[in-house]
């Protein structure tokens, strides 16, 4: 059966030239921090991925600092900021949306459940911030901003370099989770003039496990995980040598031909949007028209629900992810549709495309064959 | 988008209730007896069932399902449990005996099987009530859930139902549920968030 793959806001397919280089750095098993042969040999690779990793975001090497993955970047500048807040710092609030990744929402939650003040961007009906909101929650007793770059489910993309802007006239520090934006948009931490930036490996076809945290010259920041000297003493841990050699291959591959994907990715994604539109009747187009991750296509079917949609795109090999809350275990459907306003039946019945480098436009074509005729039998089969 | 792959862990039955459901609503010149609607779209299920009565006994049944696989699959099996039953076995019927003859479902899944019954029970009702017939089943046998202030899981069903108890401490004032030993609280908390799913309330 054919299989396509339309889930890479998920996580993506190693690349082949990944895996070679992964494979290659098993022969450097050193422990990196060693001063003989094998350590250095270990090390030099490291520090070249670390070099890319920099340019690929227009960073210097100094300011990345390597992670377990883009949770961990996340969770280790929150930490930061709460550090700061306990040692008495005067600016003791923290600004971020309603529409970030678990790995912040749930850190705020936690943070507010002991007693932190977090206040949250609203979001207008295409996912974008409320710059108005926004900005009446700034004010100089804000320690920290943090916006995503690109949303994991609309794709809707933040304007970073303005709200970073008018964060930091109030003295702010300001962070984006750019977890989905690395190799979908351009990604530059001095036009951006952010001050912490996460990434992580597998989102764009790097291996998992692996993240990175960019963290700017003179920027406060100390170790979130404690322990060795590794990382100039900001995260301690025996380095993963080939998850971070694979990595840095991958933001190397990113680099040379990023710009051409996205052409590519748009493309098809558009090509998507309009056939689904075109072959099936109450579709709803989820997320930004153009200020979108270029392969990030979430779309809602009224009287057909997520799930359903899913697995029955699953049985034809199609993988897909869905906003429905029978898929996450909870009554509540995705938080980040519902924040953008969208009906709460809507949200049940929302489904997410995530293309990605691997995909064809032979795969589009085989989703179009059959997505009507599955929409159409669940809403045969619904009250609606 | 959380959660690990027990999700994805359906049974064959399941896979073949859901890909083909067996004795779905599609015609409109099907005429029930009795029909009945629960849940709601905007908690991500609805079913509506409809059934056809001949001495008592339900000769058909037809059913529209919105909701997740295992929903759409509760709803199939249900109706190919009921078709046959008497009014009053098909009252008497389980969401553990969907569940069961499903061969089993995702422990996260199991309220997905409850709206089934509930379908059914109120195209039954709906049924006795066109033919203005006292519910001479209404008495099955209820469960004690909190077993110090004796409070029953139908109980807890007709407050929620009647909108008598909004809240959970509505219903612990109500009843007193929870107010001795302590030990029921989460069994009561679980009844009252899917009667109240299953209610639309």
């Amino acid at each position: 059966m054919r299989r396509v793959y339309l889930d890479n806001n998920a996580t993506t397919q190693m690349a082949p030239e990944v895996i070679e280089a992964i494979q290659e750095s098993f022969q450097f098993y050193g422990n990196a921090s060693s001063m003989h042969e094998f350590g250095r040999e270990a090390i030099s690779g490291i520090e070249a991925a670390r070099s890319s990793v920099a340019a690929m975001i227009g960073a210097t090497p100094g300011e990345i600092i390597f992670t377990s993955g883009g949770s961990e970047s996340d969770n280790s500048v929150f930490a930061q900021a709460r550090d700061m807040i306990d040692a008495g710092s005067k600016r003791n609030r923290i600004v971020t949306s309603t529409i970030e990744h678990p790995a912040i929402i749930e850190t705020c939650r936690y943070l507010v459940k002991n007693g932190y003040h977090v206040d949250y961007a609203t979001v207008d009906s295409t996912g974008k911030i409320d710059r108005a909101a926004y900005e009446r929650l700034l004010g100089d007793d804000v320690l920290l901003v943090s916006i995503m770059a690109g949303n994991n489910e609309t794709g809707t993309i933040q304007d970073i370099a303005e709200l970073s802007r008018l964060a930091h006239a109030h003295g702010a520090l300001v962070h984006t989770d750019a977890v989905q934006a690395i190799g979908k948009m351009d990604v530059d931490v001095n036009s951006w003039n952010v001050d912490y930036l996460s990434i992580s490996g597998h989102k764009f076809y790097g291996p998992k496990g692996v993240g990175a945290l960019y963290v700017r010259k003179g920027a406060p920041f100390d170790a979130f995980v404690k322990g060795g000297h590794q990382e100039d003493g900001k995260r301690a841990g025996t380095y993963n040598n080939p998850a971070i050699i694979g990595m840095g291959r991958a933001a190397q591959l990113i680099m040379d031909t990023s710009r051409e994907e996205r052409e590519t990715l748009w493309k098809l994604r558009e090509k998507l949007r309009t056939g689904l539109q075109e072959s099936i009747p109450d579709v709803v187009v989820n997320g930004h028209p153009t200020e979108c991750l270029p392969g990030t296509l979430n779309v809602s079917f009224a009287g057909a629900e997520g799930e359903s949609i899913l697995l029955m795109l699953d049985f034809e090999g199609i993988a897909v992810s869905t906003g429905s809350a029978c898929a996450t275990g909870s009554l509540e459907p995705s938080y980040v549709l519902l924040a953008a306003g969208l009906d709460v039946e809507l949200a049940h019945g929302s489904i997410r495309f995530s293309l990605g480098r691997y995909n064809t436009e032979a795969d589009i074509e085989y989703v179009l064959e059959k997505m009507p005729s599955i929409i159409k039998r669940l809403r045969e089969i619904s009250t609606r | 988008m959380s959660n690990n792959t027990s999700v994805w862990v359906y049974t064959d039955t399941v896979k073949e209730h859901f890909m083909h459901p067996k004795n779905v609503w599609e015609d409109d010149s099907y005429i029930a007896d009795g029909e009945g609607l629960v849940g709601s779209m905007a908690c991500g299920d609805q079913m509506k069932v409809g059934i056809q009565v001949k001495d008592d006994r339900i000769v058909d049944l037809k059913w529209q399902t919105y909701g997740c696989a295992s929903a759409i699959a509760s709803t199939s099996m249900m109706s190919e449990i009921a078709i046959g039953m008497t009014l009053e076995e098909a009252y008497q019927l389980t969401p553990s005996m969907i569940t069961e003859r499903l061969g089993g479902l995702p422990q996260h899944k199991f309220h997905c099987s409850v709206l089934g019954d509930k379908a059914l029970r109120a195209s039954i009702d709906d049924y006795l009530e066109k033919n203005g017939r006292e519910n001479p089943y209404k008495k099955r046998v209820a469960k004690i859930i909190c077993e110090c202030k004796n409070v029953t899981d139908q109980r807890i069903e007709e407050l929620v139902k009647t909108k008598e108890a909004t809240t959970l401490e509505q219903l612990r004032d109500i009843t007193g549920f929870g107010t001795v030993c302590g030990k029921c609280q989460f069994k009561v908390q679980q009844l009252f968030d899917e009667y109240k799913h299953i209610y639309n309330v």
